[in-house]
């Protein structure tokens, strides 16, 4: 047995109400800058639909992740001399049109065109190539079953099903699906990458690109299964979800979970065997694999572990805190979080409660009580396209786990009515599903009530090791970071300097300089740009909303009219 | 000017050459990258990209059997010179033609496609046209000079290839190089030019190729305390924060 700890997510997908608060902070904290203009390190998705990239799902296409091979686990786009000989251009990159060309408008024509007839109109330009572009898709062009006649009908998840699903809008079922990388136990970009430049952090399995090795070969980017390695098209290096390491560092939740309206993500350790990973992930059959998956997992209240954790070197505080975790809670203990596509046997530790929701819905349009538990069982039975579509989601296309938990849900939801009303408690309910009452109640308080301590529960890392971390540098450099040398092999190249150094110096230039570089295109101010990086979750972000003078606007230009 | 051609551009260009190297990657790992351009356009890249990179192993190779072994090996293992020059030439033909049709359609492409052109950089274009000029001098010498005949034979195994070692045995002996063919001098004297500009283009990317990933396991661990070098952070941090951008055309 050798002990690993996992910094793992779960989020609940009932919650979620597809608002993109994650993207956007994510985004303005990680990828608002030149090359990465089409990168979202955390993208929601209207499912059924195509998701982004388009269609990522299909891996007879896009042949990223593992496969077993006459017993063996092999990348599913050829092993090490396959992947050398195709350095040279990788025939399975998705193109920038697969993601979808960012653009910009022309804000210039708004604010100086004359007094006019017709109104002027900002065009939208390319950030790629700088010409005029007709907008026709972008990371969320389906959001909502947006033109889904057209686009959720091609949904790779579809498939199997698809003379069963309806997809007429009064019909079908739908929900959101959030997604990061999944800083898989077994990441097929690492394995992917012909310089070794993607590496697992071996205290939080946290799966990051080194900046300073990586090459740009590309391979990484075809690996994923997930799609969740990105090409920065200026720098020429491969870029990818940190899981906010910097703030995980110091112990508070990602942006994208800070930021999350519905409170649906939960952060926490899982403690898991690094040594049965490549036998779990070899599992026979595909279903094989979430219950494999779960198999990789150690409870850290069994003693054994708890010794086998302090020889590998695991502090005290860490183990509190996997036994404390919500995140293992929901994967291990009610069991009701599912990986997302274990099929592609990369073990992601991104996991997901399934919605009940379209269930819900489908018995509340038909008039029935959608919180008695009969009902409830009754659908998840009936309806079974929404169980099954689930299932190729979640479980490689196994119905029995979905089912379960839908059950699981759908039984806590009917026993805690009675809680809240002050009706006698039904223990027959949770019986039904395995439960005790006790615990149940436990699981409601976990999934509806918990504050932000319950669902963050995330260990500092150590104070000896302070100084190798990124936000708290404990050196004291002679000189300012300011006094870089110029960049003189162009973008990117020159000395680095600290994430955190870097961003305070750039907020600092962007807020307090006026110079041309600080000009928007239509000749605004870049006043108001927010690092949400550094925010704790705690009052406001600095410079997030307007001060009173920003908005007094200068007259003097079209003082005409 | 013998001396000056023949003795000293060569050493100064190798001198710029290692030092230059050794410099750009203590000082700019970032910025050692292929600065791929798959991402704007893929159709044409997969045609020519692999007929350039592998024309062009190809063309190495070829040039390692002609310049760093000598006559008198080739001879002592048997091989007459007039095999030798099948040899040279049936490997050289195929390699240099797919090199030189590679490059062609990546200039085309690299000029055609806007977002490609526009990620070009003059540093790209002076390194395009020094390599392309020794690549085709480097096949004009095969063709004209070797297949052809032009202008008299020319032995390049007597000439060229004792000088190019006599650079490295540090003692140089310039006059082979003075009497050979106006091609093969030009062909030489730019390869070095090439050679001096190496360490500050893109060309670095040829000494990062990943021959390690053969035998490396699959998935890499590193520790949060494993730093590549003295910066604070966990990892030397990244450049490229740069605000997107819009130039329009």
């Amino acid at each position: 047995m050798r002990v690993m700890a996992q910094m793992a997510m779960v989020m609940n997908l009932d919650k979620c109400i597809g608002c993109h608060t994650c993207s956007v902070t994510c985004k303005q904290a990680w990828t608002n800058r030149a090359g990465t203009e089409y990168v979202w390190f955390n993208n929601v998705e209207t499912r059924p639909g195509l998701g982004y990239p388009r269609g990522y799902e299909d891996q007879d296409e896009w042949q990223g992740g593992w496969v077993l091979k006459k017993g063996r686990l092999r990348l599913r786009a050829g092993g090490r001399f396959t992947k050398l000989l195709q350095i040279f251009s990788n025939p399975k990159m998705p193109s920038i049109r697969d993601y979808y060309e960012p653009w910009t408008y022309d804000y210039d024509t708004l604010l100086n065109a004359p007094a006019q007839k017709s109104f002027p109109v900002a065009r939208a330009y390319s950030l790629i190539s700088g010409k005029p572009l007709n907008v026709s898709w972008s990371a969320n062009w389906d959001d909502d079953l947006g033109g889904s006649r057209e686009h959720a009908v091609k949904d790779p998840m579809l498939k199997g099903i698809e003379d069963k699903i309806r997809l007429e809008f009064e019909q079908t079922f739908m929900f959101y699906l959030p997604r990061i990388c999944e800083h898989c136990l077994n990441p097929s970009c690492a394995a992917s990458c012909p310089s070794g430049a993607i590496y697992k952090r071996s205290e939080d399995g946290i799966v990051l690109v080194d900046q300073d090795r990586c090459r740009g070969w590309r391979m990484c980017i075809s690996g994923c299964p997930y799609k969740k390695v990105y090409f920065n098209h200026k720098t020429g290096k491969a870029e990818k979800c940190t899981f906010c390491y910097p703030r995980v560092e110091v112990g508070i939740p990602t942006v994208c979970a800070e930021t999350c309206v519905g409170r649906l993500r939960y952060i926490g350790l899982v403690l898991y065997d690094a040594d049965k990973v490549l036998e779990a992930a070899s599992a026979a059959a595909d279903t094989d694999l979430y219950e494999a998956q779960l198999g990789v997992l150690l409870d850290p209240d069994d003693p054994a572990v708890q010794r086998e954790a302090e020889r590998a070197g695991i502090p005290g505080d860490w183990m509190e805190a996997a036994r404390r975790s919500p995140v293992k809670r929901l994967i291990m203990d009610y069991k009701v979080a599912l990986p997302l596509h274990p099929e592609y046997r990369t073990m992601p530790m991104v996991w997901y409660i399934p919605p009940l929701s379209p269930v819900v819905d489908a018995i509340r349009d038909t008039g029935y009580d959608a919180e008695d538990r009969d009902n409830l069982f009754g659908a998840i039975d009936a309806l079974r396209i929404p169980v099954e579509y689930l299932a190729n989601l979640f479980t490689a296309g196994d119905v029995a786990p979905v089912e379960r938990v839908l059950r699981t849900l759908a039984a806590m939801r009917s026993y805690m009515r009675d809680v809240n009303l002050g009706r006698d408690r039904r223990e027959e309910i949770p019986a039904a599903v395995g439960m005790s009452g006790a615990e149940m109640e436990e699981m409601f308080r976990l999934l509806a009530l918990a504050k932000y301590d319950d669902r963050y529960v995330i260990p500092t890392a150590h104070a000896e090791q302070a100084h190798a971390l990124e936000e708290l540098a404990t050196d004291c450099p002679v000189g300012s970071f300011d006094a870089q040398l110029p960049a003189v092999f162009g973008e990117g190249s020159g000395r680095p300097v600290p994430v955190a150094v870097e961003n305070f110096e750039m907020l600092r230039r962007r807020q307090e300089a006026d110079s041309l570089e600080n000009q928007l295109i239509g000749g605004q101010r870049k006043q108001g740009r927010v690092n949400l990086l550094n925010w704790d979750g705690v009052g406001l972000p600095e410079g997030l909303f307007p001060g009173p003078d920003a908005s007094t606007h200068d007259t003097s230009k079209d003082g005409s009219r | 000017m013998t001396t000056l051609l023949w003795v000293i551009v060569p050493y100064v260009c190798l001198a710029v050459f290692v030092v230059g190297h050794v410099w750009r990657y203590r000082y700019d790992k970032f910025g050692w990258t292929t600065r791929s351009s798959q991402l704007y356009e893929d159709r044409l890249l997969r045609i020519g990209s692999p007929l350039f990179h592998f024309g062009m192993l190809g063309v190495v190779l070829g040039h390692v059997m002609g310049l760093l072994i000598p006559q008198s090996a080739t001879d002592a293992i048997g091989l007459s010179p007039s095999a030798y020059h099948t040899i040279a030439l049936v490997g050289g033909i195929p390699a240099g033609a797919a090199t030189l049709a590679g490059l062609a359609i990546l200039v085309y492409r690299r000029r055609a496609t806007g977002p490609v052109f526009s990620a070009t950089t003059v540093n790209d274009k002076a390194m395009y046209a020094v390599l392309g000029t020794v690549i085709a001098l480097g096949i004009w010498n095969t063709v004209a000079g070797s297949l052809f005949h032009f202008g008299g034979e020319y032995h390049y195994r007597d000439g060229v290839s004792p000088w190019f070692r006599s650079i490295f045995y540090l003692q140089p002996e310039p006059d082979l190089m003075a009497d050979a063919p106006l091609g093969f001098q030009l062909h030489a004297i730019l390869a070095f030019v090439l050679f001096a500009m190496w360490p500050f283009t893109r060309l670095v990317h040829v000494f990062s190729a990943p021959v390690g990933y053969i035998t490396r396991p699959y998935i890499v661990y590193r520790s949060r305390d494993e730093r590549p070098d003295a910066a604070t952070g966990t990892r030397a941090p990244q450049r490229g924060w740069e605000r997107p951008e819009l130039h329009k055309k």
